[in-house]
């Protein structure tokens, strides 16, 4: 086992076990966002609520959405701010 | 009053009607009194696994449909008096039956039995639904590999939604030799995946497909390393406490026990 890490370091190379959890890992994130459509929907009304105590957010203008980049699933969100609230 | 038991995994060939089978015989060997569904209909397949396929005259169409009594349609096994077989039709398909049907026959079969076990069709759609209808637990069978864990979440995501109160995780055909080498995902890495509890692992055991050929299903066998498997299964379905076997060790032992007496390695 530790003999094999060793190899794979030097080598470069991953264990085909690992190839396979991390592509489940992706995969598995998308599955379960697009299997309930309110998901997104749900996250958005929530990140909303959090952020409009500092900010005014135009709700109409907010996109979030999710996506693959370089290995890694990505949680994008586009919040147009109307106006940040004066700190007290 | 029985428990309802389905037996699923959203990826065909993972070994669902084996493990149903298995964990059938075992049960009734702890002196349960046990029936199995063979909700697969168009696809019956439960009853050849259990070497029962000459005895069948009605099946769970027939009783859905009320063209037999429940009783007519179960089919005793060979070896235990305790153990019961309701098979799928053959020629009809999964539209055959609704969910509420299989209900009724589950609340109905608890009255009598201890264990109901349901052998689930492959798939998400009707049959799927129809075999956790009337389910109370699930056993969820998948394999290490990437398409059957991944289904096997989309089933949990489902059964979760179903309010199916508990489900638990077997994993079959695990390759401890592959594991070993790194070119098998280990049972931690399903675990942490799928975020479920563990009920057992069966190793890849070529006297599975042997037994499988007589109609005799493995747990029978007290020198199979997945017939120990199937039994600590069905002991944990009984609320006992076992160990998992501890599958590397086992291993090496028999090999090194092979080549002992002269087997090779």
């Amino acid at each position: 086992m530790n003999l094999r890490a060793l190899l794979n370091i030097l080598t470069g190379r991953q264990d085909s076990k690992d190839v396979a959890k991390e592509r489940l890992r992706l995969v598995l994130v998308h599955d379960r966002a697009s299997v309930s459509p309110e998901f997104l929907d749900k996250i958005k009304e929530e990140m909303i609520q959090v952020i409009s105590k500092y900010m005014d957010i135009d709700e109409k203008q907010t996109q979030i959405k999710m996506h693959r980049s370089e290995g890694t699933a990505v949680l994008e969100a586009n919040l147009a701010i109307k106006s940040i609230r004066r700190n007290v | 009053m029985g428990e309802v038991i389905v037996i699923t995994s959203g990826k065909g060939g993972v070994g669902k009607t084996t493990t149903t089978a298995n964990l059938g015989v075992g049960l009734a060997m702890k002196n349960k009194n046990v029936v199995l569904i063979d909700a697969d209909i168009g696809l019956r397949n439960l009853d050849v696994v259990m070497g029962l396929e000459n005895r069948i005259v009605y099946d769970l169409v027939d009783v859905v449909e009320g063209n037999c009594r429940t009783k007519q349609a179960l089919i005793r096994d060979k070896r235990h008096d305790n153990l019961f077989l309701l098979p799928a039709a053959q020629t009809r398909d999964k539209n055959a039956v609704s969910p509420e049907q299989m209900q009724k026959l589950c609340e109905e079969l608890k009255q009598e039995f201890d264990f109901i076990l349901v052998d689930c069709p492959a798939g998400i759609e009707q049959g799927f639904r129809n075999a956790i209808a009337g389910a109370d637990q699930a056993v969820i069978v998948t394999t290490p590999e990437v398409s059957a864990v991944r289904d096997a979440d989309r089933i949990i995501g489902l059964l979760e939604a179903a309010e199916i109160k508990l489900s638990r995780l077997l994993i079959n055909r695990l390759r401890p030799d592959m594991v070993k080498r790194g070119d098998m995902m280990d049972i931690d890495d399903i675990v942490e995946i799928l975020a479920i509890e563990l009920i057992g692992v069966i190793p890849d055991d070529e006297k599975i497909i042997i037994s499988t050929n007589r109609g005799e299903p493995v747990v029978t066998n007290n020198n199979s390393l997945a017939g120990q498997a199937y039994r600590n299964v069905v002991q944990r379905l009984l609320g006992e406490t076992v160990s998992f076997l501890d599958l590397h060790q086992h291993h090496s032992f028999f090999s090194r026990l092979k080549r002992l007496i002269g087997f090779g390695g």
